[in-house]
């Protein structure tokens, strides 16, 4: 079934002419059309725009003039910029805007020809860990329809996870790709901090955020990022360093890796399945010559509080030019100041006004200093510890998330506990380096994922032992019960 | 009557002169059709990000020194959050803190009352975007046009204790600052069109307190008469607040250019918390000694020096001096004729008189080494023909007695729109001055013979009828006599 | 360190969140337990440490003044509530 090939057979297929793009396309757009009412990845699909590029990519194929990926289908995360299509970050408060250009990385999609599907759900504004705090709909986890998918990037991760897409962006600013990659089964990569182009993503936390791929493996994850990534002008915090290269990525090997396992990873908060499956892994790379060793990150222990008054503090600045004039849904007030606060008020979600008003408050007048300032310094502790470890260690290992995938409500009655959940995702964002998920083995039938964080900048190298370590794992991706 | 002092502290807002906008590219301008110069950065469309325009930062670097300020070696931009349609993200991209502004601690000299100057401390030279312009419709109601939201501006602010104590040390201040602005090509100080703007805060104490009194900012002022005034008026009503046994409130107050007073708008400065925090779309700046002496060679002669130069180098007065640092080409043009050897309080006379009145009348612009020259503020026209060369020319002719002032005026104006030099124009119209004895008896005595009623008057006690005599000497010789010659000539045969 | 429910009612004013009753003290709560949490930084050693407002030390990034066509006018008004005379059109303006 085509729906099945990873976008790296896919592309293959479509190149030599085994398939036609337009076939492909077709057969995703069948498959949404199924199954999607049930597993509410999408928020937009554009069926005639989808077939339009996937002629044009198949011109392109037959002028000898495809790249690695033409042909090949992909979702995108619905807080991504596309002109033309609606942009709603899965809130009430974009109900309705459709943008008037188009984020760089979907310029770079449409530059390399690969075929886009339509917009996927998310957590509000990519707040969220589970997935549940979209305003128009719960995106079904594909290895349980009562299960939620993870979250921000929840439609993402599900429609790759599903079969939907081969391919699709997300977004991640504590973990929003990599933990719905976890929760699915797949792999979930965010690169270096300045390796894609932010121009265009609707900014959450702007020091934290970074696009990323998801796949069902990590070629296809690292083909997405060389499509997408590489300096650009339009965004002051973009790296002046070359795409992410996938030319040695086959190269490596398992034995040899340095591997280092902080013990804050590995404690109460972690589920005890999960902690088994990620030490079976870890047997198995012992046992293929790798070096796993027990290290001390005493930083992580306060990961979660600092993220969570960065990352507001950030949001609430972000967040304030959503005022219903020049955008978005407008509801009715007294004068400019009462529409404002009732268009905000009335149309941002709960999760999204918390986090706002945590932010405003870690910034303002007297909490400064003890809030947002400190949490910047204790961020550099954490970047510092990490890079320490990066000294001696090549990879530094935990669980991408403490628990497998939970019935959807299941946690809603304690949202601490579901920031919790970031306790391992979230150092990556805080110290800029390249983090990656991919599926290490199973815990009540359900996957769990093995996080890989690298040094910054050294993508190439991450990726490079993650396909080693992919391919010495006999758990890797399997596909989930459904049709 | 208690006295009271005045303390002035200025706020200055200058649009760059950058092509482009701080954090976008769209097109600096000025007027033009609402919302057709945007694009998603400056709209605050969800997902855009800035990219600062370097040559904006380098204005205000060069800024910072020609104000004598420390410079930040390292700078970041801070968000300035809060609400307000002409703010397209939700806050202002600005800089914060004690010494991260691109330049602070910083002076400027005014002339003082004594001829002699006053030097004005600085604050902060900071770097910062513009917002859109809030409109009110005929028909009710209010829109916003983006056009200038993102223009780059620089903020200007006092130091305090303010120095400035008089309305007008506020207007001197604000002048001498524009010049400064001008001289360095960074800004266009069009007031009018609000590409300067200008905000006062103004408190006042009782002669001989130690504290500051609560101040007040004045906004609307669009003109250096209006801020003169507007200090002014605010002394005289803060006072009269007081002695009436109020509390002056601080407050931002509107200044009304037809009623001559100022109103309080009434917005709650109290509750303002901007929650400054770096902003982290944005990567630091770092400047090296290197590149800062570089912009610091960059800086020409500020107009207070010059004119304090001029004075005391060419023996101009204070006045003259001004004017021709009132405009940095005019100087220039002045400078390139004292440097082809002209003398300089001739050439100052000549050039602040009859040639700025022929400018000034006709709407045309002197060249000086292939540049164009307007006085003030006109776009001018046309061209005219006068060069440094010609003033040089017309003085020498002068100075050496060649031709006598007269003359010299008949062919400024020849020169003006022939653009031939005058030395060439005395030579193809025979107009050299006569100063030949014989010639000069023989008119003086046939002027008399042919006016015996005046000469009459004259000598019965009618001093003043010697002009008109002179003048029919003049007249006879086509303005070319020699005036003194004949003033004494004539004396002499009216004497004897 | 605790949150007053008029605390919550400033910080919601700040921010321009039109809240009821119900609302503000549901965000009381919630608050309270973030807060509680946030007390754990304070117990960090941060001595000498410099913030670290970027993930990747940059400096130094900007670009040439020269100037690039943006949006059309109707692009830019295309998604607004509300436009007139090629203007955004606000509520008015209410000093308080």
């Amino acid at each position: 079934m085509l729906t099945q090939l990873t976008a790296a057979e896919t592309a293959a297929k479509l190149r030599s002419r085994e398939v036609g793009a337009v076939e492909v396309a077709q057969a995703h757009l069948d498959r949404i059309a199924r199954l999607d009412p049930e597993f509410k990845a999408f928020l937009t699909v554009h069926p005639e725009r989808t077939l339009a590029e996937a002629e044009a990519a198949q011109k392109r194929i037959d002028a000898g003039e495809a790249g690695p990926l033409t042909g090949v289908p992909i979702a995108i995360k619905d807080n991504v910029s596309t002109e033309g299509v609606p942009t709603t970050c899965a809130s009430n408060v974009l109900k309705g805007y459709v943008p008037p250009y188009d984020a760089t990385v979907v310029s770079r999609l449409r530059e390399a020809g690969l075929v886009s599907l339509g917009k996927t759900n998310l957590d509000e504004f990519a707040m969220g860990t589970s997935g549940e705090n979209s305003a128009f709909q719960v995106t079904k986890n594909p290895w349980g329809r009562d299960l939620v998918p993870g979250g921000s990037s929840s439609g993402s991760a599900a429609a790759v996870a599903g079969e939907l897409a081969p391919l699709s962006l997300g977004s991640d600013t504590g973990g929003s790709i990599r933990m719905p990659a976890a929760l699915c089964g797949i792999v979930g990569y965010k690169p270096t901090y300045g390796r894609v182009s932010r121009y265009g993503l609707v900014a959450f936390g702007s020091s934290l955020d970074q696009i990323g791929p998801f796949g069902r493996t990590v070629e296809d994850a690292a083909l997405l990022a060389e499509a997408v990534s590489g300096y650009d002008p339009l965004d002051s915090t973009s790296l002046d360093v070359p795409p992410v290269s996938t030319e040695a990525l086959k190269d490596g090997n398992v034995r040899g890796l340095r591997i280092a396992l902080p013990r804050q990873f590995m404690g109460e908060a972690i589920q005890s399945g999960v902690r088994e499956a990620l030490e079976a892994a870890l047997d198995v790379l012992r046992r293929e010559g790798a070096e796993v060793s027990e290290i001390d990150l005493p930083s992580v222990a306060v990961g979660v509080t600092t993220y969570y008054i960065i990352a507001p503090a950030e949001a609430s600045s972000n967040l304030a030019r959503f005022d219903g004039i020049r955008y978005g849904g407008q509801v009715e007030g007294d004068g400019h100041i009462g529409v404002v606060a009732s268009t905000r008020g009335g149309l941002f979600g709960h999760e999204v006004k918390l986090r706002i008003m945590v932010g405003t408050y870690a910034l303002s007048a007297g909490y400064y200093d003890a809030y947002y300032n400190r949490a910047q310094q204790v961020r550099a502790v954490m970047a510092a510890e990490f890079e320490t470890a990066f000294q001696e260690f090549d990879l530094v290992v935990s669980p991408a998330s403490p628990i497998v995938a939970f019935p959807v409500g299941g946690l809603s009655q304690d949202p601490l506990a579901l920031k919790l959940l970031d306790l391992c995702t979230i150092p990556a964002n805080m110290g800029g380096f390249p983090s990656l998920s991919i599926p290490c083995g199973y815990a009540d039938d359900l996957p769990v994922g093995m996080l890989l964080n690298g040094p910054v900048g050294q993508d190439e190298r991450l990726l490079q032992a993650a396909y080693a370590i992919e391919r010495a794992l006999p758990w890797g991706y399997r596909r989930p019960p459904m049709p | 009557m208690a006295r009271y002092l005045t303390s002035v502290g200025m706020e200055v807002h200058a649009e760059l002169l950058t092509r482009s906008k701080m954090f976008c590219r769209c097109e600096v301008g000025f007027g033009g059709e609402p919302n057709t110069r945007v694009c998603p950065v400056c709209l605050g469309l969800p997902g855009a990000l800035p990219v600062p325009n370097r040559v904006a930062i380098e204005m205000v670097l060069r800024t910072a020194l020609a104000l004598n300020c420390q410079i930040a070696y390292d700078s970041v931009f801070h968000r300035k959050n809060y609400f307000y349609p002409d703010l397209p993200k939700g806050f202002q991209v600005s800089q914060y803190g004690e010494t991260n502004p691109l330049g602070y601690y910083g002076t400027l000299d005014i002339p003082a009352a004594d001829g002699g100057t006053k030097t004005v401390r600085i604050r902060r030279v900071h770097l910062e975007e513009d917002t859109g312009k809030l409109m009110h419709l005929p028909g009710g109601g209010s829109g916003v046009d983006y056009n200038r939201a993102g223009v780059p501006l620089m903020e200007i602010v006092t130091d305090f204790p303010p120095d400035i104590t008089t309305p007008d040390e506020a207007r001197d201040y604000l002048q001498q600052l524009r010049l400064v602005l001008l001289y360095l090509g960074v800004c266009d100080g069009k007031m009018e069109q609000g590409s300067m703007r200008c905000e006062p805060n103004i408190s006042i104490r009782p002669e001989g307190s130690e504290t500051y009194g609560t101040k007040t900012e004045l906004k609307n002022l669009n003109s250096f008469r209006s801020v003169q005034m507007g200090v002014e008026y605010e002394t005289e009503r803060q006072s009269q607040v007081i002695e009436s046994g109020g509390r002056v409130v601080q407050e931002t107050r509107g200044w009304n250019e037809s009623t001559q007073s100022s109103f309080a708008m009434r917005t709650k400065e109290s509750e303002q918390d901007y929650r400054y925090f770096p902003c982290p779309d944005l990567v630091p700046m770092h400047f090296e000694e290197a590149s800062i002496e570089r912009l610091r060679a960059t800086i020409p002669e500020l107009p207070l020096a010059k004119q304090r130069r001029y004075q005391g180098e060419f023996g101009l007065s204070e006045y003259d001096a001004g004017v021709l640092v009132g405009d940095q080409s005019w100087a220039g043009f002045f400078e390139e004729a004292v440097g082809q050897g002209g003398d300089p309080k001739a050439v100052c006379n000549w050039m602040n008189g009859d040639l700025l009145r022929l400018l000034n009348e006709t709407g045309q612009v002197a060249l000086a080494g292939g540049q164009a020259v307007a006085h003030g503020h006109g776009t001018p026209a046309t061209v005219s023909k006068v060069t440094p060369a010609h003033i040089v020319d017309l003085v020498r002719l002068v100075g050496s007695g060649q031709i006598n002032s007269k003359t010299a005026k008949t062919l400024l104006d020849d020169a003006f729109s022939s653009g031939d030099m005058p030395s060439r124009l005395v030579e193809a119209k025979g107009l050299t001055q006569i100063s030949d004895d014989g010639f000069i008896k023989e008119t003086v005595a046939q002027v008399i013979a042919e006016n015996p009623g005046p000469v009459e008057q004259y000598k019965s006690g009618k001093q003043g009828v010697i002009g008109f005599l002179v003048g029919q000497v003049m007249k006879s010789s086509q303005g070319r006599a020699n005036p003194t010659m004949v003033q004494d000539e004539m004396r002499r045969q009216l004497g004897e | 360190m605790s949150i007053s429910l008029d605390e919550v009612r400033h910080v919601a004013r700040l921010a321009r969140l039109d809240l009821d009753e119900s609302e503000l003290m549901a965000f009381q709560g919630e608050l309270n337990q973030l807060l509680g949490h946030f007390g754990d930084i304070q117990g960090v050693d941060v001595s000498g440490v410099a913030p670290k407002p970027h993930a990747v030390a940059l400096q130094n990034v900007w670009a040439e003044d020269e100037p690039r066509f943006g949006l059309t006018r109707e692009q830019a008004l295309r998604n607004a509530a509300n436009s007139r005379a090629g203007l955004f059109i606000v509520p008015t303006i209410i000093e308080e």
